[in-house]
């Protein structure tokens, strides 16, 4: 072999994994999962809401369960969106640097907004 | 990319068009879609917690012609997207690899998610359930 002079770490550190594991793969579906019951309960909502107005669907979210939830819903849903678009990007896009931009930035903007609708929860749920 | 003469692996000019092909690809165009769907959610809840008037225009928007054409898109899509998320769960599993129920299944999913969307709006539109 012609770099029998490196250390089998040095190897394995050049043509291994990248120590992610299945980690994203598992998120996914756990993301998946956890979105089939509050995707569904958000859906229900929505439609219990429809017509409801202003001041019932304020009532209706300031409800400790259904805030936290909402809190829930859209955290798991922002997280599995970043996990889909990733794999997208890692499969389609492949000039380096806008591959590595568009990746920050969708993470940038799932965290955002994640934090953006917890705050909006937050704000009905305790008035202010 | 240091080989370039070793075989691609099969694409569209390849492959024969299949269900299993068109689930595939649906997945991922739904799965982009309600990505952007997510930020529809955001608006909802920043606008609720912002006050009636800004609500009030959030509302207007979703009953405009383009806000309901944006709806009933993302309708099918969480409903494909959904379903078929319960497919590629349960295969994750290990059930229903074999070809046939992977093609009964995927037609199942494309069906099922046109007959979800229908039950979704015949709830929400004037007279319905809702």
């Amino acid at each position: 072999m012609s770099d029998s002079m490196r250390t089998p770490l040095a190897r394995v550190r050049g043509l291994g994994s990248a120590q992610a594991g299945v980690g994203h793969w598992w998120q996914q579906r756990l993301t998946a999962l956890a979105l089939l019951g509050l995707g569904l309960w958000f859906v229900v909502l929505t439609l219990d809401l429809l017509r409801a107005g202003y001041v019932s669907a304020h009532a209706a979210l300031a409800q400790p369960l259904n805030a936290l939830l909402m809190i829930a819903f859209t955290a798991v849903m922002f997280r599995h969106a970043q996990l889909g678009l990733q794999v997208v990007i890692e499969d389609y896009v492949h000039t380096r640097w806008l591959a590595l931009a568009l990746q920050i930035v969708i993470k940038f903007l799932a965290v955002l907004g994640a934090l953006a609708c917890a705050l909006a929860v937050l704000r009905i749920a305790l008035g202010s | 990319m240091a080989q370039t003469d070793r075989p691609l692996s099969p694409h569209l000019g390849i492959y024969r068009w299949q269900v299993q092909m068109v689930s595939s690809i649906l997945h991922r165009a739904t799965g982009i879609a309600l990505a952007a769907g997510t930020l529809l959610v955001a608006a909802g809840l920043l606008t609720l917690a912002a006050g009636p008037a800004p609500f009030a225009g959030f509302v207007a928007f979703c009953a405009s012609p383009l806000g309901l054409m944006l709806l009933l898109g993302w309708t099918w899509a969480l409903s494909y997207h959904l379903l078929n998320g319960v497919r590629h769960l349960l295969q994750d599993a290990g059930l229903g690899y074999a070809a046939a129920a992977f093609v009964r299944n995927s037609w199942l999913t494309v069906i099922g998610s046109l007959l979800l969307t229908i039950l979704v709006w015949a709830w929400a539109l004037p007279g319905g359930g809702a």
